[in-house]
């Protein structure tokens, strides 16, 4: 491609690279703990991924398998521009496999088909500080950070007993990692976070606008908080996937009808797909399964 | 009958094409050139170099075009663009004092040395739409001669200055490393030079809005218009190798320096106080603005009690970007249904539980 020439590969000049690189290794010295970085513009709005995608551009060599998900979908817009975004830039192979995937950039969601080892899952984070609507001050939240004081979050989460007899969050679900920092798993829902508990693949986390990177290296122990008497409990589902009736998976609500008419599908559209076609069968990239 | 969101990468093809085609607009209509831009939408122009931190007009003009007029949409197009340049080093800080003057105001002294220099200035026009402008307009004749006088024009806060009667301006050492918040995360406190740095970048309408609100009475500071000048100055460079600097050409600036009253305190004699606004072309409203936000932002260094938000520094800087402010707030568009769906699951679980309690509080 006529950028990639102009370009440097993956976009990013090396020296910023490196920056980032040394932000990903201390991050990944301290799992949890939130690494100031600086931060470029990139030509993607910020909000819209520019964490996530210089994480990834900064992990990315010319032999890796990219896979971009939004949502749990590949086909999804944002995913469609970030994945557009490296192969026009970097030239790097992608696929929709999961398990193909050597780099995996998501938003929101964590693939349903176990990741293994040596994969890398990056997420795009908002706003990466778990305590920021408790506290909006960072010279603040980075105090409590360094206490480990965290009983601003345990008495939110008491009140929400208090007052629903429940915890009322639902994404964005705090988390301890390491038994040390208090981390915001990027607003997943809170579905995924045992699957970020233990996992064998290298979790990364970039937050372009706030400048921060944090990381999960693998088999790290992270643990959703709760209370003895009130532990944590993912969402469940009352059902399985219409198309492919998988059960105990993330779902979408689709809306069919203005009359109620609902339906609930895979949100993770490659596992989704990979259960209705035969195995292997479809070649790897963006295949059009018809549903 | 469910149909999937596939296709989306044809949907974004189409969607850019038809904002193709939306820039040009009506065919029959001349297409607009960049020259045009840079020459007659001069201060959009200037604003989007202010803003996108980028002093190239032509570029800039080139944004303004792209971007269909949205000046924020331009600051970003620019803002790309300049993270990809290498940086070769920090040029030496430009002389306003040795500006050739093409306006320079002072509120605060009748007449002083160098003299009041009105330039091209919207002030005392009456708001008038001039029909004249629809037709095609030959370039006006100065009936006036552009006077260029050579003679020193001193900074009006100096004048203050050698009476004591105003704080002097940090002394700094020649060569001293300057933050760049482009190049390091900001960390709070921030010290002045990323904070003006911070406010030079920033947006025009967020400091004009906050500006306002120090005169309005949300952290006050009493400012007199000490100084507006506009003009060009020349940039150095001293690069290493050299040890000596060079001159890397002109650029258009506007200063201002606003005076502010300062009743003094336990360190500090009464005297008055300095807030400083600098920003690329001419842009009168934006250096203006910066000047009392600074000032503002001085409190904690001049023990003022913190109380507005002018005064609070992380909620400035935090929020003075206009291009970050306008990524996270238009990332509302990209789809959440996941987040959504669990939201909508816990409501579905709270109005249950709800109409339970209800209803066992009727039965009893």
């Amino acid at each position: 491609m006529s950028d990639a020439a102009v370009y440097n590969f993956a976009y990013l000049d090396e020296q910023t690279k490196r920056m980032i690189r040394r932000a990903l290794l201390k991050a990944v010295a301290i799992p949890g703990y939130q690494v100031p970085f600086a931060s470029r513009e990139m030509p993607m709005p910020y909000g819209w991924g520019t964490g996530g995608v210089q994480v990834t551009a900064a992990v990315l060599g010319a032999d890796d398998t990219l896979k971009v998900i939004d949502q749990g979908a590949d086909d999804t817009t944002n995913a469609v521009s970030i994945r557009k975004f490296f192969e026009r830039t970097a030239g790097v192979a992608t696929t929709t496999h999961t398990s193909d995937a050597t780099v995996i950039q998501t938003r929101h969601r964590i693939p349903e088909t176990p990741l293994r080892e040596g994969q890398i899952l990056v997420y795009q984070v908002p706003i990466p500080e778990p305590l920021r609507f408790l506290e909006p001050r960072e010279t603040e939240t980075r105090r409590q950070h360094a206490l480990e004081d965290y009983g601003l979050m345990h008495v939110k989460l008491y009140e929400d007993i208090a007052r629903h007899g429940h915890i009322a969050t639902t994404y964005a679900y705090p988390v301890k990692v390491d038994g040390r920092y208090l981390m915001d798993p990027s607003p997943t829902p809170k579905f995924d976070n045992p699957k970020m508990d233990m996992c064998p693949a290298l979790q990364l986390f970039g937050a372009g606008r706030e400048k921060r990177i944090y990381a999960l290296p693998p088999y790290t122990r992270v643990v959703s908080l709760d209370f003895e008497d009130h532990p944590f409990e993912p969402t469940k589902f009352d059902r399985g996937c219409a198309l492919c009736g998988a059960e105990g998976i993330y779902l979408d609500e689709v809306v069919t009808d203005d009359c109620g008419g609902r339906m609930f599908v895979c949100s993770d559209t490659d596992f989704c797909e990979s259960r209705r076609t035969p195995p292997r069968a479809a070649a790897p990239g963006l295949n059009e399964v018809p549903r | 009958m469910y149909v999937a969101v596939k296709g989306g990468e044809a949907a974004i093809a189409a969607a850019h094409a038809l904002l193709d085609k939306e820039r040009r607009g009506d065919p029959t209509v001349p297409a607009l050139t960049t020259e045009q831009i840079r020459e007659q939408l001069a201060l959009a122009v200037d604003r989007v170099t202010c803003e996108g931190s980028l002093y190239d007009r032509d570029l800039a003009a080139l944004a303004i075009k792209q971007a269909r007029g949205d000046l924020i949409e331009a600051v970003f197009l620019l803002r790309a663009y300049r993270s990809t340049l290498p940086r070769f080093g920090y040029a030496t800080p430009i002389e306003t004092g040795a500006m050739a003057i093409r306006r320079r105001i002072s509120a605060t002294f009748k007449d002083l040395p160098g003299g009041q220099v009105l330039g091209p200035t919207f002030d005392y026009t009456h708001r008038l739409l001039d029909d004249g402008l629809n037709d095609q307009v030959p370039a006006a004749e100065l009936t006036h001669k552009i006077a260029h006088d050579e003679a020193a024009v001193p900074h009006v806060a100096n004048l203050l200055g050698a009476q004591g009667l105003i704080e002097q301006n940090p002394e700094v050492e020649i060569g001293a490393p300057v933050g760049d918040l482009t190049r390091d995360p900001l960390a709070f406190p921030a010290d002045r030079d990323l904070r003006l740095q911070s406010l030079a970048r920033g947006d025009e309408g967020l400091l004009l809005a906050l500006g306002y609100s120090t005169q309005r009475g949300y952290g006050r500071t009493h400012p007199f218009a000490g100084e507006i000048r506009m003009g060009h100055v020349e940039v150095h460079l001293a690069p290493e190798e050299l040890g000596f600097e060079v001159s890397l050409g002109e650029i258009v600036v506007t200063e201002c320096e606003m005076v502010n009253q300062f009743k003094g305190s336990a360190e500090s004699p009464p005297q008055f106080t300095r807030g400083y606004g600098l920003a690329f072309g001419h842009s009168e409203r934006k250096a203006m603005s910066m000047a009392l936000v600074d000032r503002a932002l001085r409190a904690r260094d001049l023990g003022e009690e913190v109380i507005a938000p002018a005064q609070d520094e992380e909620f400035v800087l935090s929020h003075v970007d206009n291009v970050q402010a306008t990524g996270f707030v238009e990332h509302l568009k990209l789809p959440h249904y996941v987040d959504f769906q669990a939201e909508l699951q816990l409501v579905r679980q709270m109005r249950r539980e709800w109409e339970e309690a209800n209803r066992k509080e009727a039965a009893e």
